[in-house]
């Protein structure tokens, strides 16, 4: 049945576009209408208190938070001022400078140092997890690396072989235990397996869970624990899944996710929505958490690393 | 981060504290402090607006409530906005008069349709329906399995289709077979998709064609940010909806795509849903979202139960009473009932904004009423209406009828005549305070 439905969805090969190209290409009116919304916004207009309020709408629009909305236009009023800033066009630079500079960029996702690297995602409910994982094995094997996927969400009714079929697309293993079984031990054997066949990247699927559940929160501790046990150094990298459509929630998702098992880096999904997710500015600002990857679309190359500079372009389009 | 509304409330409290109408200025004061408690809950920019405005409107030149400041006078009348907003009551699922209903779940990915649909299913089980569930999300790998694994789960047939069928095909055939299993209601679960998807949001609509369904529900994920309008006025203009279901209210998102998404397209929270197994899913309650979103709630319910703990004819008769300058043991047991109505003295005190920080470790005593009240209780008819005939003796009886010492009996004599006093002082006064009867 499996390799009936891969045959009946061939995967997509578009020519890597950039985000914002993307983005800017071939979206949907509603799309084409934010986006001249916003570059009417700057164009040939004064320098003036309505302008500075209309952006900091903008921010607040794209999820920046009212308060990091305040803080940037702050930022703004107070280069105004000083007279470093004339016209609409500079503004608009001023700003998406603002914006970069609260960014932070974290290493790019690669495989290096000791065999396995190993990558655990986590995430809330929904933000997909599993997509970015089968996106993240694809990228890798596209490489040449082999992966080995382990499949942590033991929870979800079905979670496993969603996984499976990611793993066939992607030309990864997969570990994976009965529905309900301990994700630390899937996550502990993924690990030996990966170790005894020499295999480059194990990446580690974890049950969706609400930051608030202290409950699950310990058992993502212990699965960060059991790999430290197997692997001294491992986990290399902690993924937190925010997706982009989320509003200021997301805050509490970063600060507790962080809080137990230590966040490396974000993947922001669903930014081919007309959401902008720029909630990222806030958990950066305040967590100093980098993004590392954005998701743009449900096709396997629909993965992308993330650059602060076309993030701030796309956020006013 | 957010610091709770109430708690911002305080300062302009303060300020505002013993005025009888509502200022222009300091409405405006007390709603900026509500915007910005509206944003941080995510309720859509362009909704705040038009919210607060309408707010101000009603509170301008409003006479103030006796008993409660007018701080707490402007977030009831937010309160109350809200609350009408998001609905008056309880917005039923219609079932069709003739079966089978056909009820279609639609929204973004990973808003939690498949898990909504087999709740919904569980639900209309346990309330002596037949439903059945059809998986039309033929896209995401195995989420046929997963809606087939959570049939099982809660015994409901689930009509499977394989991988990249067309949904639009398949229904004729769930249909049927729902006619002859006799299935009185059809759930249909649809893959998730953008609102901005025009080949996706199409095919839906041509579902909506073929299925008739009674019932299309957009599922929401109650984290959602600011682009919960965008989806929600999207998906209702191509549907026509007739209602929202929110998930993922068990986290500590506050919620404000409820406010966005109602009042951008008129209909109604019908459900949430509060955890991922299958009997997790609630009623919506406006009147708790409301609270949830302004990220208090407590001073609002607080305000409303002391509206109707004070009932207006007590309140008026011992108005009466006091102008004529009586002040009898039975009006201060009406008064204790009347406050224990309210609560727990230690619920009662946490809902006060700034009350919770200075009160923490401090024990307040609620038995301190029923002793009170089982002493008057002790009492005749006269004793009661007239203390200076309370003689040591009856002393005595009175603190053996109510398990008390005549210490106890003492001491609240002593406080009720200094009440008494005090209410003198005020003829005509409203209301006193309580804080002087220290047990």
């Amino acid at each position: 049945m499996l390799s009936w439905f891969w045959k009946n969805h061939p995967i997509k090969r578009e020519k890597n576009l950039g985000f914002f190209e993307k983005l800017k290409h071939g979206l949907s009116k509603t799309r084409k209408a934010i986006i001249e919304k916003a570059e009417a916004l700057f164009r040939g207009r004064a320098v003036n208190e309505a302008l500075l309020e209309e952006l900091e709408e903008l921010l607040i629009m794209a999820d920046v938070g009212p308060q990091a909305a305040s803080s940037i236009t702050g930022a703004l009023r107070e280069r105004v001022k000083k007279g470093k800033i004339s016209d609409a066009g500079q503004l608009e630079a001023a700003m998406k400078e603002e914006i970069r500079g609260m960014l932070k960029e974290g290493h790019r996702i690669i495989c290096s140092g000791e065999k396995p690297y190993v990558i655990l995602t986590v995430g809330v409910n929904g933000v997909g997890k599993t997509t970015t994982i089968g996106k993240l094995a694809r990228r890798f094997t596209d490489h040449g690396f082999t992966v080995t996927l382990a499949a942590g969400d033991t929870f979800r009714a079905a979670a496993i072989e969603q996984l499976e079929i990611w793993a066939e697309r992607a030309g990864a293993q997969i570990v994976k235990h009965r529905s309900g079984a301990d994700p630390a031990a899937v996550a502990f054997d993924a690990i030996v397996s990966a170790k005894a066949k020499g295999i480059d990247a194990v990446i580690i699927d974890t049950a969706g869970r609400l930051h608030t559940k202290s409950n699950l929160m310990e058992e993502l501790k212990k699965i960060k624990r059991v790999i430290s046990k197997e692997m001294p150094s491992a986990p290399h990298e902690i993924l937190l899944v925010v997706d982009a459509t989320s509003g200021q929630n997301a805050i509490n998702q970063a600060k507790v996710f962080n809080e137990a098992v230590g966040i490396t880096g974000i993947a922001l999904t669903k930014l081919d929505g007309s959401a902008k997710g720029g909630i990222v500015l806030a958990i950066n600002k305040e967590l100093g958490i980098p993004v590392k990857l954005i998701g743009v679309g449900e096709g396997v190359d629909d993965l992308q690393d993330f650059n602060a500079g076309e993030f701030a372009d796309a956020l006013f389009g | 981060m957010f610091e709770s509304l109430s708690e911002r409330l305080d300062g302009i409290f303060k300020k505002l504290k013993g005025r009888g109408l509502l200022r222009e200025d300091d409405v405006n004061a007390a709603l900026k402090e509500v915007r910005m408690a509206l944003l941080e809950a995510d309720v859509n920019f362009k909704v705040v607006k038009d919210f607060v405005e309408k707010v101000k409107t009603r509170a301008v030149g409003k006479e103030v409530i006796d008993s409660i400041t007018p701080g707490q006078q402007v977030v009831k009348i937010v309160n109350d906005e809200l609350c009408a907003l998001m609905g008056g009551g309880q917005a039923k699922i219609n079932l069709s008069p003739n079966p089978p209903t056909v009820i279609m779940l639609v929204g973004l990915h990973g808003s939690g349709k498949t898990t909504t649909s087999a709740k919904l299913a569980n639900n209309f089980k346990k309330n002596g329906r037949r439903p059945m569930l059809v998986a039309l999300d033929t896209g995401r790998p195995a989420a046929i399995d997963q809606l087939q694994s959570l049939g099982a789960q809660i015994d409901v047939p689930v009509y499977a289709t394989r991988p990249g069928d067309n949904p639009v095909n398949i229904f004729p055939h769930a249909l049927k077979q729902a006619n002859i299993e006799g299935r009185d209601i059809i759930i249909l679960d649809t893959a998730g998709r953008l609102h901005i998807d025009e080949n996706l949001m199409a095919e839906l609509e041509e579902l909506k064609r073929t299925a008739q369904p009674k019932e299309i529900l957009l599922v929401a994920d109650a984290m959602t940010g600011q682009d919960a309008v965008n989806i929600a006025k999207s998906f209702n203009e191509r549907l026509d909806l007739q209602g929202v279901i929110l998930t993922k209210m068990d986290g500590d998102a506050r919620g404000g795509a409820a406010l966005s998404i109602v009042s951008v397209t008129g209909k109604p929270v019908k459900f949430i849903g509060v955890g991922e197994k299958v009997d997790f899913l609630e009623p919506f309650h406006p009147e708790r979202m409301a609270s949830r979103i302004l990220g208090m709630g407590d001073v609002v319910s607080l305000v409303e139960k002391a509206q109707e703990a004070v009932d207006m004819k007590d309140a008026l008769s011992l108005e009466e009473r006091l102008k004529k300058n009586i002040f009898t043991f039975d009006d201060l047991k009406n008064q204790i009932k009347q406050i224990k109505k309210m609560g727990s003295f230690e619920s009662i005190l946490s809902m006060i904004p700034g009350v919770g920080k200075q009160m923490k470790g401090v024990q307040v005593d609620d038995k301190a009423f029923v002793r009170i009240e089982a002493i008057i209780n002790s009492m005749t008819r006269q004793e009661r209406a007239n203390y200076a005939i309370i003689n040591p003796s009856r002393k005595r009886r009175i603190a053996q009828g109510s398990g008390t010492t005549v210490p106890d009996v003492n001491r609240l004599i002593k406080q009720y005549i200094g009440m008494k006093k005090m209410l003198k002082k005020f003829k005509g006064g409203r209301g006193f305070n309580l804080s002087q009867f220290k047990f």
